[in-house]
């Protein structure tokens, strides 16, 4: 087998594990509760790469054509 | 007097703006040279601007976005298959292309890979061409000869000598190959050269036929279901193009860049690289196959279009099996497509259907929850 990362992909952006506070200023800043957040789920192969659990927000740096980059959560599910 | 790059950093930074309009703000500002007060007042005229350009609250953007598609849809050629991009290699395009797309179909019904290749196979057509014979898959009509012998109940394969140098096989190692998946005798013949002998468990011509018909779905080299590799120069490297499609299989090869390698076949990228890429796909997809009928959509559309279809964590079609067949409202989804079906089913339920959305107060002849219509006055 071949290891290699899948976050070097291009077509794939940054993913990362959303910390408790912080994740509680973007619900805030929203508005919303956490499960109105879109969802991931925890079999993703980028969710199984970065070790995320169900119950976890991830955050999603991506390249946007429009906003140069722009910031996406998704809650992991099962 | 002109400010600072820290004053200038320090007096965008907190503005709520997005990342390229900062960055184009902040370079302009520079180049110029500014005061305190002009950069002020600039500031200010962005802030006016960008709040002008954004979407109104309470727009139905859904709808602007289906328009903006739809529309030049209709001018799409409705059933190309061209060989375009690569050379020879067919490749569906133009409104099959997009329902395709918003269909989440499972398999496209052309599926194709973009494989680039790392630094050291980029610039060598000969490696190349021996990383693109890994690729393809090979049977044995590529290689050989095939008799029926009946009188001596056995399969004569005459290899060409010429291919198998070219692909890099010995007839070694296409006998183990065939002995391992027939689970037959499989002897390589003394007299002549290049004869591959395969002789049946039975000796019955039941045997023999179903045989001869089963070697020829042997993959002896490559990966199964590449049916085609095509090299191609783009700029400086060596890329290849492929018929068919299995994304997982190709990404173990040595040699293949796995950052930069691609397919068409959105479902494979979900799976591979999971919602993010295939949501990425979806929009370099539908993008590319606009812009390539000659039709300008806004990126932004397509995007909205793509989240829609991905944000439960998985790709669902736009369309009675996705999306609208999600509704909540059992009335907005007897408005979309199998309208009895869809109001019996509640009627036996007994399902409520609360009037939140918008198709469900047309419906009903109630003013609908959008623009002016989603704003309640309160006196006090």
């Amino acid at each position: 087998m071949r290891k290699f990362s899948l976050l070097d992909h291009q077509l794939i952006p940054k993913h990362e594990i959303m910390l408790e506070d912080e994740l509680k200023s973007v619900l805030k800043q929203y508005a919303i509760e956490k499960e109105q957040l879109p969802k991931i789920k925890v079999v993703d192969p980028v969710i199984q790469e970065i070790g995320a659990q169900v119950g976890d927000v991830v955050k999603i740096t991506r390249i946007s054509q429009t906003a140069d980059e722009a910031f996406y959560y998704r809650l992991v599910i099962a | 007097m002109t400010i600072s790059e820290a004053t200038i950093d320090a007096m965008i930074s907190g503005l709520d703006l997005p990342k390229n309009i900062m960055k184009t703000l902040k370079s302009d500002v520079m180049k110029v040279g500014v005061t305190k007060k002009e950069l002020e007042d600039i500031i200010e005229q962005v802030m006016k601007s960008y709040d002008y350009a954004c979407v109104e609250p309470c727009e139905a953007v859904g709808v602007v976005s289906a328009q903006s598609i739809g529309e030049p849809g209709t001018q799409m050629t409705m059933r190309t298959f061209h060989y375009a991009g690569v050379a020879e290699i067919n490749v569906t395009l133009g409104l099959p292309r997009l329902i395709e797309i918003v269909d989440a179909r499972k398999t496209p019904s052309t599926p194709m890979m973009t494989i680039a290749l790392e630094e050291e196979y980029a610039h060598d057509r000969d490696k190349a061409r021996r990383l693109a014979w890994e690729i393809e898959a090979t049977h044995i009509e590529h290689l050989a000869d095939i008799t029926t012998d009946l009188a001596n109940m056995q399969l004569i394969i005459d290899l060409h000598e010429k291919t198998l140098n070219y692909r890099v096989l010995t007839p070694d190692e296409i006998a183990d190959k065939l002995r391992e998946e027939l689970d037959v005798m499989v002897n390589i013949s003394d007299s002549v050269a290049n004869q591959i002998i395969v002789t049946p468990n039975a000796p019955s011509y039941r045997e023999l036929l179903q045989l001869a018909k089963n070697i020829h779905s042997i993959t002896l080299k490559g990966i199964e279901g590449i049916k085609r590799v095509v090299i191609r120069k783009d700029g400086e490297e060596y890329t290849l193009y492929t018929e068919g499609s299995q994304l997982k299989n190709v990404l173990q090869i040595e040699g293949v860049d796995v950052t930069r390698t691609s397919t068409n076949n959105i479902g494979e990228i979900y799976d591979v690289f999971g919602i993010e890429a295939a949501r990425n796909s979806i929009i370099t997809e539908a993008t590319n196959t606009l812009s390539e009928q000659g039709l300008t959509v806004d990126i932004r559309h397509i995007m909205l279009v793509s989240d829609i279809m991905c944000c439960d964590g998985e790709v669902k079609q736009i369309g009675r099996h996705g999306i609208s067949g999600e509704k909540a409202s059992v009335f907005a989804r007897a408005a979309f497509e199998v309208t009895v079906n869809h109001l019996l089913d509640a009627g036996m339920r007994g399902d409520r259907d609360e009037l939140n959305g918008v198709t469900e107060n047309i419906i009903v002849g109630q003013p609908i929850k959008l623009g002016t219509g989603d704003v309640h006055l309160i006196t006090k």
